[in-house]
């Protein structure tokens, strides 16, 4: 559960957010708004990179906007990124260890969780190859595995199927899908696909130039007008 | 709450289970892959061996002097190396961090009794605790704003240097006595006080602090690094403590450059503020992106062209000048096609031409017949 409330975020002139209030309760969430709505500055406000001028978030009972960057996602705040971030000298075990071996987890159990990440978003490939030998979907789902090993509490997936062709979007969806349950995390989903969106998040919130404009079931808030002329501009377009 | 998805079939073997580095086993095929993988290693160690044994019989004293200098700037090239080529921050100022460890270990060697290691170990810490503080704006710039600043503090610490002058066994705290007529040698470890000894003394040396990067490059930190150097924010986002690790990477550059100077001091034995210019660290990131930045061949590579081929040079009469030149079209070549360095382009080249004179030898006279 994540409470965010009077959330404002400014770049100058720039208000990529705008007194943004919304709470995510349980499960897979959507986000979703036309392009520069602000979703990724979203995440980045989670993830620490930017400071918000006002607001306050809650997560899990404690304010995130207090936590030093990189601690929030030893925490448990993961996220993947709208660009790919393989680093290609590592291996995939080492990859998806990365977060691990900065927390005190250590031993067996730190080998289990990584390989048991590796084996829930279905990577069927040697823990031990080099990020630099996989394809791009491959790829996309390392950068999963990263996200959800050892106890995510939060997970931001930055357009995670973009670029992905329909069989590989499916496959990942699937994933997606089972992160909470698995994982005990509860999972924020950004993504322009909106048959990606419906089929993982059972709630979507939508954001539009900084501010919340709808939220609540799926398929209502896709259904719903203000949505509509979000994206696609005027009631007459829409006729 | 989590984990434990799908069966796993294999137990994790208990050895294996040391670390991240022990990555799961694959039975045999594991095996068979680490006898092969500790033949690198083991040609590595012989030819080192080698080197060490005939280089001082083969070679005069004026190439194994040379050498000595290959040897100590192999560990300054090596710092770099990490710096540039693992973590991404070019730093302008390693020349004078060399000139600090040198400094330090010269006052050292004069004001004290202590033995040639301790001295060595010393100047590397504290040449540490120096360098973290040049490392400090790397935490806020990064590209060309790091490059220019480390740039001025070498010029900074190089003017610093004119002015107080290096050590020649004065007293008070810089150890500098201008009107000194019979100026003492710095002390040489009582082990190895000739010159072939000397050089024995510092590739031992060298290898310990490339073993050091090593340990450090396998493990936490070498991943870490990894992951700030392709992005910071995906590093972060991976929990990695980005500050703490760029900090970590600027200590141990400083600590083995520190070292190196120790070496530096004991092998030139008169040091001077003209020994170090500040136009020097500037021909080390040459060298250091001409050998390789991402190996640590490279590093090897990178003092044998700042070192030997000078030496080279002086010896045919030709002015060291040309090395200038030579260094900064060879660096324009490397940025341009071979961004891993001499080390991974040499064996390509190498293949390349191997395959060209086969094809000519392939097809002797039946292709030339009709040319004649």
């Amino acid at each position: 559960m994540i409470e965010v409330s009077d959330l404002t975020v400014r770049f100058g002139g720039v208000i990529p957010l705008d007194g943004m209030s919304v709470t995510f309760e349980r499960g897979t969430c959507g986000l979703i708004g036309p392009n520069g709505a602000g979703k990724t500055t979203f995440f980045n406000v989670l993830s620490g990179f930017v400071k918000p001028v006002s607001g306050q978030i809650t997560a899990f009972g404690e304010d995130l906007l207090k936590m030093a960057h990189y601690r929030r996602a030893r925490w448990g705040v993961r996220r993947t990124f709208q660009t790919e971030q393989a680093i290609e000298e590592l291996s995939v075990y080492e990859k998806v260890g990365l977060i691990h071996e900065q927390s005190k987890v250590t031993g067996s159990s730190r080998r289990e969780d990584v390989l048991g990440a590796i084996d829930f978003v279905k990577l069927d490939i040697d823990p031990n190859a080099k990020v630099r030998t996989l394809g791009a979907a491959q790829r996309r789902l390392v950068e999963v595995a990263r996200a959800v090993v050892g106890k995510p509490r939060l997970v931001l997936l930055d357009e995670p199927a973009a670029g992905l062709p329909e069989e590989e979007t499916e496959l990942l969806s699937e994933v997606i899908r089972a992160i909470p349950e698995h994982m005990g995390a509860l999972v924020i989903l950004v993504d322009h696909d909106m048959s990606l969106v419906s089929s993982c998040c059972e709630v979507t919130a939508v954001l539009d130039f900084g501010r919340l404009i709808a939220s609540g079931p799926t398929d209502e808030v896709l259904r719903d007008e203000r949505v509509m002329r979000a994206y696609l501009g005027t009631e007459e377009v829409m006729a | 709450m989590k984990t434990e998805t799908g069966a796993r079939t294999e137990e994790a073997p208990s050895g294996a289970a040391g670390g991240p580095g022990a990555a799961p086993g694959r039975g045999r095929g594991a095996r068979a892959l680490d006898a092969r993988s500790l033949v690198r290693p083991a040609v590595i160690a012989v030819l080192v061996i080698c080197f060490l044994l005939f280089i001082p019989s083969i070679f005069s004293l004026y190439y194994v002097d040379a050498w000595t200098q290959v040897a100590i700037y192999s560990i300054v090239t090596l710092g770099l190396g990490v710096l540039v080529g693992r973590v991404g921050m070019v730093s302008l100022g390693q020349g004078a961090v060399l000139a600090m460890g040198a400094w330090v270990a010269a006052r050292l060697l004069f004001a004290t009794g202590l033995p040639f290691p301790v001295v060595l170990l010393a100047a590397g810490l504290i040449t540490m605790v120096l360098g973290t503080l040049v490392g400090l704006p790397a935490l806020r710039m990064s590209g060309l704003y790091l490059a220019l600043i480390t740039l001025m503090l070498a010029g900074a610490i190089t003017v610093a240097l004119a002015t107080i002058n290096f050590p020649n066994g004065g007293n008070g705290f810089t150890g500098y006595d201008g009107s000194t007529v019979h100026i003492p040698p710095i002390r040489r470890p009582s082990i190895a006080t000739t010159d072939p000894a000397f050089f024995r003394y510092s590739v031992v040396a060298a290898i310990l602090m490339f073993l050091l990067v090593l340990v450090h490059l396998r493990g936490r930190p070498g991943r870490a690094w990894a992951a700030i150097r392709q992005s910071e924010s995906a590093a972060l986002a991976g929990g990695i403590n980005t500050t703490l690790y760029k900090l970590w990477a600027f200590a141990l550059a400083s600590f083995i450059t520190g070292v190196a100077g120790g070496l530096v001091a004991g092998s030139y034995r008169y040091l001077n503020s003209l020994t170090f210019s500040t136009q020097d660290s500037i021909t080390l990131l040459a060298v250091v992106l001409m050998g390789g930045a991402y190996s640590m061949t490279g590093a090897v590579v990178a003092a044998i062209l700042l070192k030997f081929l000078q030496a080279l040079l002086n010896d045919w009469g030709v002015s060291p000048d040309w090395l200038t030149i030579l260094f900064g079209i060879g660096v324009l070549q490397v940025l341009t096609t071979a961004p891993r360095g001499i080390v991974e382009q040499m064996p390509k080249d190498l293949a390349r031409l191997w395959r060209l004179l086969r094809g000519v030898a392939a097809r002797p006279a039946a292709a030339r017949e009709p040319a004649e």
